[in-house]
């Protein structure tokens, strides 16, 4: 099963995949492009990593010092930052190093304390496609990386489908890319993951009780690129879905 | 809208108590026999470091030097996440792997209205009250990168009593933070000693981050924060806000 949230006539709803687009609740069967998208859940604590995959490690080689052996770098975002599927993101006018994530998000169905890895894979509700903004122009040494470069109003988008768990056979051999107007500019894989889903939820577990509707942004490989007002950025997962975003100027948000 | 009358306190196995007196909870919160108390918000709590100006000195010479280059530009902020949430009285856990943590005392300013982009002069329109948080870490030493195992134990961020409303509190960048130990006061600081004061905060939080109403923003931990270990009753006073307990406990063996 594929679920939504969605904006439309008025309300709320949750809405499943159809052939046409997608079918609400109460029957109304309507076009993708005819609802507003929400995330699909009611998100919780939003957790993200850095560097997980070892080539995107290499292309920011100059500003990251960490070695294979640490703890995996997780950092937290808030619900605030969210956005849905074919929403806006704001490129401030200042901005000279804007650049997308493409991440497979990992949602947590059942309260996980001390879970070991053996059993980590029963408490996955499912799994959505997150492209997680960052403007590295913001970048500074505390507590990185710091809310205002990861954390800002727009700037993570997640959807358009929480995909059920027990419909994705291996999560960990999903092919992800990133195409901006139309090139494809990011290509990876999850099997390149360097701390894997069950290891994530382990490590996380250990020291924090996640609860359902709790979400792990499982990090981007590499191939980022800078983006520019207008532009359309697809990011999408084998599988999982197809995330369509477009960025916009300060203009828009009656910022001069 | 998160809107707070006098006082919004929310103490186990009694009525809610909304927009109550504040002389409703206050004999509860400290009577030696009376309840816990559920966390009186539930939006997301941000925390702000190095905001104060005795904790950014402390770094003195550092804030030049590697891994940190230059001293702050923005505030810095992190986030304490929901299962860290704690109310007044109820137990927190002390890790089994560490012989005690850190006590961070600070304000805590709970917003009432979407506040984006909110000028200075305006910000404070913006806050419905105050409350108490005890931001507790496991000591670290570096604020380069430090791991969500320092900060985002469960119950590691006890907040509370109540939300006193904004209109109780006639200067909040003025209060006595005071920080006790099984009864003795250990630490004593003042919000007054901030580099972005309340709405100064707000208005350089907002302007890249929309703070919604319930959502909680930490004014800062003064420097030398204390230490506590299991077994030891923490109690974090702010004048006009309450008195904040915490019984730290030993982990299951």
């Amino acid at each position: 099963m594929r679920r939504a949230r969605v904006a439309y006539g008025g309300a709320i709803h949750d809405a499943v995949e159809h052939a046409t687009g997608l079918r609400l609740e109460d029957g109304r069967v309507l076009a993708e492009d005819s609802v507003v998208w929400l995330p699909p859940f009611e998100v919780g604590t939003v957790i993200a990593l850095g560097l997980n995959y070892a080539d995107h490690r290499k292309e920011l080689s100059k500003e990251v010092t960490i070695a294979a052996h640490d703890e995996p770098l997780a950092f937290l975002k808030s619900p605030g930052a969210l956005i849905g599927h074919r929403g806006q993101t704001r490129r401030p006018a200042d901005a000279t190093f804007m650049h997308y994530e493409c991440e497979l998000a990992v949602v947590i169905g059942r309260s996980a304390k001390n879970v070991v890895r053996a059993d980590a894979m029963r408490y996955v509700a499912g799994y959505t496609v997150a492209n997680d903004y960052a403007i590295r122009d913001y970048l500074e040494n505390y507590y990185r990386p710091n809310l205002r470069v990861k954390n800002r109003d727009t700037c993570t988008v997640l959807g358009p489908w929480l995909v059920d768990a027990a419909d994705v056979v291996d999560p960990h051999q999903l092919a992800l890319r990133t195409l901006v107007n139309g090139t494809v500019t990011q290509q990876g894989n999850t099997r390149d993951l360097m701390t894997d889903i069950p290891g994530l939820i382990e490590y996380l577990s250990g020291f924090m009780t996640l609860a359902p509707g709790d979400v792990i942004l499982t990090g981007t490989p590499e191939g980022v690129v800078n983006v520019n007002v207008g532009d359309e950025v697809v990011t999408e997962i084998e599988r999982i879905g197809r995330l369509v975003n477009t960025i916009v100027g300060d203009e828009l948000f009656g910022r001069a | 809208m998160f809107t707070v009358f006098e006082s919004v306190a929310r103490p186990h196995g009694a009525p809610v108590a909304i927009d109550a007196p504040v002389a409703r909870w206050a004999a509860l919160a400290v009577d030696p026999a009376g309840p816990a108390f559920m966390p009186p918000v539930r939006g997301t709590v941000y925390g702000t470091l190095l905001n104060h100006v005795d904790a950014l000195a402390a770094l003195g010479e550092q804030v030049e030097a590697a891994p940190y280059k230059a001293p702050p530009r923005a505030p810095v902020l992190y986030i304490k996440p929901r299962n860290t949430l704690a109310g007044h009285r109820e137990p927190v856990v002390v890790p089994a792997d560490v012989p005690e943590v850190e006590i961070g005392a600070t304000l805590g300013i709970v917003i009432g209205t979407t506040a984006c982009r909110v000028a200075e002069a305006e910000a404070l329109s913006f806050v419905a009250g105050y409350t108490i948080v005890n931001d507790i870490s496991i000591p670290h030493a570096s604020f380069y990168r430090p791991s969500l195992r320092f900060k985002c134990r469960d119950g590691f961020c006890p907040i509370g009593p109540a939300v006193v409303a904004r209109k109780m509190v006639s200067d909040p960048n003025s209060l006595e933070v005071a920080v006790g130990i099984d009864g003795e006061t250990v630490r004593r600081s003042r919000t007054d000693r901030m580099i972005r004061p309340v709405a100064r905060l707000l208005a350089d939080v907002t302007e890249f981050m929309t703070l919604r109403p319930g959502d909680v923003l930490m004014v800062g931990v003064a420097a030398g924060a204390p230490r506590a270990r299991a077994g030891q009753r923490v109690t974090v006073a702010i004048e006009g806000v309450g008195v904040l307990e915490t019984p730290l406990v030993a982990a299951d063996a």
